[in-house]
């Protein structure tokens, strides 16, 4: 990927991937670092910058390092695709490469351990399904109960995956609210989820309407 | 006076505050001969190393790195030296694809009471890295 690239500043992003210990500052350090000795080993001369900035998915903070960016033929961003994308948005002269695979909505279930529990579906159903959500946890997607895949409370994908429906069942078990899945949900509207193009959210009351 | 030819390794010691770097000053109180190429770093515990202290050691040209801990039960914080284990195995990966091998860092246990063990590392670690030679990004 850094093939042709002299000078490289390799950028962190200190929200969401430092918080998952993917791209903050620390990140950063190891990675520059870590081309810069094999660059050495092998011979080759490239210049790695580090920088980190508050959040790679804001104009007013990406514009804070124009000067900075300049400076280089290449931005690694440790950033999430978004970041990637803004920052490539922002300076169109530059190569912006992505540093990180971006996987999903999810969080810590212990330390070391990050699981995905939102897929942006869009139309949330949460309330219905005791706050576990069947869109992201359940392997189908399936919205009226488990599948016949479903088997001493795993998933038949794989036995470290809970079946979500199982989750569902019990919780709502427990809560005495089982008849609440007698209600049945129709076919989806996917239309609010990625399946219906990019999403984009305006706020009218934060918009100031300039253009 | 050493001979022009020999090539002594620097290694940098990140020993704990509570095990290794007392099993160090007991190897000093002891009279216990070590080699003179290991700069001991003392930290709090050894799980307070980060990969990039390691990583920094070697790019300031450091031949070689051990991070010395309490032994295995017997950590003065529960388990940062098995922390401390986690990441050298994280910096010797690390370090075989930068192209440095994954033999210039290693992680010991032991207790405070063994001065001689400590030296005994110093000096296994020394016999090791000269063999392997000086670091390939020595001397920038």
């Amino acid at each position: 990927m850094l093939e042709g690239s002299q000078n490289v500043l390799v950028l962190g992003c200190g929200t969401c991937v430092a918080v998952c210990l993917s791209g903050g500052d620390k990140e950063v350090g190891i990675l520059a670092s870590s081309l810069r000795m094999a660059d050495k080993v092998s011979g080759k001369a490239r210049v790695f910058s580090e920088h980190t900035v508050e959040r790679q998915c804001e104009w007013e903070f990406i514009d804070e390092i124009q000067e900075k960016v300049k400076k280089n033929d290449t931005i690694l961003s440790l950033g999430c695709g978004v970041g990637v994308q803004a920052l490539s948005e922002r300076f169109p002269e530059i190569h912006v490469l992505p540093g990180l695979d971006t996987v999903c909505m999810g969080m810590p279930e212990e330390e070391g351990v990050w699981v995905e529990r939102c897929s942006g579906c869009g139309n949330c159903l949460l309330d219905k399904t005791a706050g576990i959500c069947p869109i992201t946890r359940c392997a189908k997607s399936l919205l009226n109960g488990p599948c016949g895949g479903s088997s001493g409370g795993k998933c038949e994908i794989s036995p470290d995956t809970p079946c979500a429906w199982q989750l569902i069942i019990d919780r709502l078990t427990a809560w005495g609210k089982l008849e609440m899945l007698d209600e049945v949900q129709p076919p989806r509207d996917w239309s609010t989820s990625h399946a219906g193009g990019p999403r984009k959210v305006t706020s009218k009351d934060q918009y100031g309407g300039h253009k | 006076m050493p001979s022009a030819e020999q090539f002594e390794p620097e290694i940098v010691a990140f020993s704990c505050h509570y095990c290794a770097y007392a099993a160090a000053d007991l190897a000093g109180v002891m009279r216990l001969q070590y080699p003179a190429n290991i700069k001991i770093v003392k930290l709090p515990c050894s799980g307070t190393v980060d990969i990039l202290y390691i990583l920094k050691a070697f790019e300031q040209g450091a031949d070689g790195v051990f991070v010395a801990g309490c032994l295995k039960e017997g950590c003065h914080f529960i388990e940062g030296n098995l922390r401390a284990e986690r990441r050298v195995e994280r910096a010797k990966n690390l370090l075989d694809k930068i192209g440095l091998g994954k033999d210039r860092v290693e992680m010991f246990f032991m207790s405070s009471a063994e001065g001689g063990r400590f030296s005994e590392v110093a000096r296994e670690m020394t016999e090791r890295i000269r063999k392997l030679g000086p670091s390939p990004i020595k001397g920038g």
